[in-house]
């Protein structure tokens, strides 16, 4: 990892927060403020270009021009409820969704910033544990989060705790991803298995009471993504299908490649647990959201070399070729189902709402 | 999954569709355009797109998707009601979640609550005796909605509420019965079916007996139909079989959950809670003589239209609709003018463009999708 240019002379005894929750006062801009910063986030982050706590990270350009051409920058919030849920939280996810963001891009992640608000009230506690968890997603990606910003807002204001994260890598010379390069003869591959994250989070708000064990597949995919392009050098398209899932992924392929895209049913990998959550609730899987996925388009003849590579790595196991690309009917989606009849899989208007029966 | 995966095996799927491709030109020569089969209920409809059933039928039958999506023929005065019970002060409003994005005369359950409403999503309506239970000092309202499929678990939910004294909850009945519109739709004069798939969720509250006036006065075979995609294409079967051997009956595909005589406790319950309106309003059809039910007066504390004022203004259809039509399986959901235009999945005119079960929105979704080759039908 290259350093950043501004170093701390030396090293500021860190602030502590000494009350269990979070005021107003903590969002004033004095000590109190200061104090959380210090206690929550710059102890969690802890690296050189943080600590000096100016206004900016800095950096020398040479960070970005030893890892590519081209500069990637991207910004996401989070807002996800509960905070905490099977497979991670909401520090975890908004780590590893910006590195993703970056990565899919054909970038090498390598600063993050962290925005803060706050609702009155919330644990001190809650906090540094999702800074913590923040931290070591970092760590696994191999970021630093350099920057932040720390609001608190009045209850009711904001739901507990969001979070923005911007992130910033060097894109690798010769490298040009894009939804729009897909062509007719493309394999589409996934690393896994999908909509574990979107049912672990409609599971963990409780409403259906199951006690189906499905955990997030929250993880950052800048490693894996490393792997493939390595091994495919002309993968034609990475995305991350997160809100929307697989469906919208695809459908947005289709529209900016202009081509058709065939997916079989019975190759898309979905957990029974999470088929039988849909199931109960008149949910299609192809929609729920992911986190620790990519969807990739590759030419046909790198379709096996691609889906080894990814095999052998930890975040690809059990990755599946889902369909290919097609020139026939241009900007749609078509699955053939497991029954043997077809459909379209199209966009989701808004979002998914249980069946009444 | 154990107990599904078995009702969508693709091998029996081919055997079942073999026999249909043999009955389909055996009915056809007797008759100078396609065999009309209505499926009468949502969840079917649901089925038939989700699995892509349709394109693995051979030329010369159509499906006619009727009107068995109780979103679908909700009247917008009624969703007007919704939001005006929903916008008044301490109510919480509970709903199932496909009704929250119908579109009222201004807006829908969904655009209230973006306005301050208190709506909520629940599961059942013992989810909002429970939202009752922990807020005393608010009314909670449950939008009762659905066949008799859902008529019994809101009628136990007041039977509940009523024995432990709960005074906050109430409910807005809308519910309908599904007899009196197959009727209504049996006597319209456009009318062309040659048969119906029935509704198994239904049925497995009221049984098989009440189908019978189909096949005797107006000779049409039924098949009570499940909803796994075999389920739909065995019940497709029987119809056709009926057809092509000149009978005429009620069958019953579905006997591992409908049994012949209903679901007593259930017909109990409902009997107990509900008793029959002299009409209701469907959206396409019209006034139905004695489609709808309304809470007794024994149980009126539970009753939102008599515990809070309920506007109940009739709104006109939207004159370019053409719900009715489709509902009726008079035209195909394409063939409505506004189809696709003025009427999207975004922005709705009719209902059966916002749930999934509803025709149109099926359509939209799923696409016109050619039928699939089967090079090795028989």
């Amino acid at each position: 990892m290259a350093k950043a240019e501004t170093r701390a002379p030396a090293r500021r005894r860190l602030g502590t927060v000494n009350v269990p929750t979070i005021t107003l006062a903590h969002g004033g801009g004095g000590k109190a403020m200061r104090d959380l910063i210090d206690d929550v986030f710059v102890s969690a982050f802890d690296n050189d270009a943080l600590t000096p706590l100016e206004d900016q990270a800095r950096f020398a350009l040479t960070d970005f021009s030893s890892h590519g051409d081209r500069i990637a920058f991207t910004t996401d919030s989070y807002v996800v409820d509960p905070l905490v849920f099977p497979g991670g939280d909401i520090g975890k996810l908004a780590v590893c969704g910006t590195v993703n963001d970056l990565a899919v891009g054909g970038a090498k992640p390598l600063y993050l910033s962290c925005g803060v608000v706050v609702e009155e009230g919330v644990k001190v506690d809650t906090l540094r544990e999702i800074a913590k968890s923040m931290a070591r997603a970092a760590a696994e990606a191999g970021v630093l989060i350099v920057t932040g910003d720390t609001k608190v807002v009045e209850r009711g204001a904001c739901d507990k705790l969001f979070i923005n994260t911007a992130g910033i890598g060097a894109i690798r010379e010769g490298l040009n991803l894009g939804a729009d390069k897909a062509r007719p003869g493309d394999a589409v591959l996934v690393n896994g298995l999908l909509g574990d994250h979107g049912a672990a989070i409609l599971n963990a708000r409780g409403d259906m009471a199951l006690t189906t064990p499905i955990e997030s597949d929250c993880a950052p995919l800048n490693g894996l993504i490393e792997t493939i392009i390595e091994t495919t050098p002309n993968t034609r398209f990475l995305r991350d299908p997160t809100r929307g899932g697989l469906a919208t992924v695809l459908n947005e392929i289709a529209l900016a490649s202009e081509v058709g895209i065939e997916i079989f049913e019975d190759q898309t990998p979905i957990r029974e647990e999470v088929k039988g959550f849909c199931e109960i609730l008149g949910l299609d899987p192809l929609y729920l959201a992911n986190e620790g996925k990519v969807v990739c388009v590759v030419p046909d003849e790198r379709a096996h070399a691609t889906l080894a590579a990814m095999d052998n790595h930890p975040l690809g196991v059990g990755a599946a070729q889902v369909g290919h690309i097609t020139e026939e009917r241009a900007g749609r989606v078509i699955m053939q189902t497991a029954f043997g009849g077809q459909r379209v899989v199209d966009m989701l208007v808004g979002e998914q709402l249980p069946r009444i029966c | 999954m154990k107990y599904v995966d078995e009702f969508r095996d693709p091998q029996k799927a081919k055997f079942l569709l073999n026999e249909i491709d043999g009955l389909v030109p055996k009915i056809r020569a007797n008759l100078d355009r396609p065999i009309y089969i209505m499926e009468v209920c949502g969840g079917h409809t649901h089925a038939i797109f989700k699995y892509g059933i349709e394109t693995l039928l051979p030329d010369g039958i159509e499906l006619v998707h009727g009107p068995g999506c109780p979103v679908c023929v909700l009247p917008m005065g009624r969703v007007d009601d919704c939001v005006a019970l929903a916008e008044m002060p301490g109510v919480i409003f509970t709903t199932f979640g496909d009704a929250m994005r119908v579109p009222g005369s201004k807006k829908s359950l969904m655009q209230a609550k973006a306005d301050g409403a208190d709506v909520r999503m629940v599961y059942s309506p013992l989810d909002a005796l429970g939202i009752a239970r922990d807020n005393p000092e608010r009314q909670v309202v449950f939008f009762g909605l659905g066949f008799e499929t859902t008529m019994p678990s809101t009628a136990l939910t007041i039977l509940q509420a009523d024995q432990e004294g709960i005074k906050n909850f109430s409910l807005f009945c809308n519910h309908i019965t599904i007899i009196p519109t197959i009727k209504a739709i049996l006597d319209s004069p456009e009318l062309q079916l040659d048969g119906f798939l029935g509704p198994g969720h239904v049925s497995m509250v009221i049984g098989t007996a009440p189908y019978q006036f189909i096949a005797e006065r107006y000779q049409r075979p039924v098949v009570i139909a499940g909803f796994e995609p075999l389920d739909v294409m065995h019940s497709l079967w029987m119809v056709l079989k009926q057809i092509a051997e000149g009978r005429v009956e009620i069958e019953n595909q579905y006997n591992r959950v409908v049994p012949d005589g209903g679901n007593e406790e259930a017909l109990e319950a409902v009997g107990k809670v509900y008793e029959l309106r002299e009409f209701f309003e469907w959206r396409g059809l019209g006034s139905i003589d004695h489609s709808g039910v309304r809470i007794r007066e024994f149980y009126a504390k539970y009753d939102a239209e008599k515990k809070f004022s309920v506007p109940a203004i009739r709104i006109a259809d939207p004159k370019s609709c053409q719900c009715g039509e489709v509902l009726k399986g008079v035209i195909k959901p394409r063939d409505c003018k506004v189809f696709g235009t003025a009427c999207t999945p975004e922005a709705p005119l009719g209902a059966l463009m916002v749930s999934s079960e509803g025709a149109c929105a099926a359509y939209y979704q799923f696409g016109d999708l050619e039928k699939v080759k089967r090079t090795d039908a028989a």
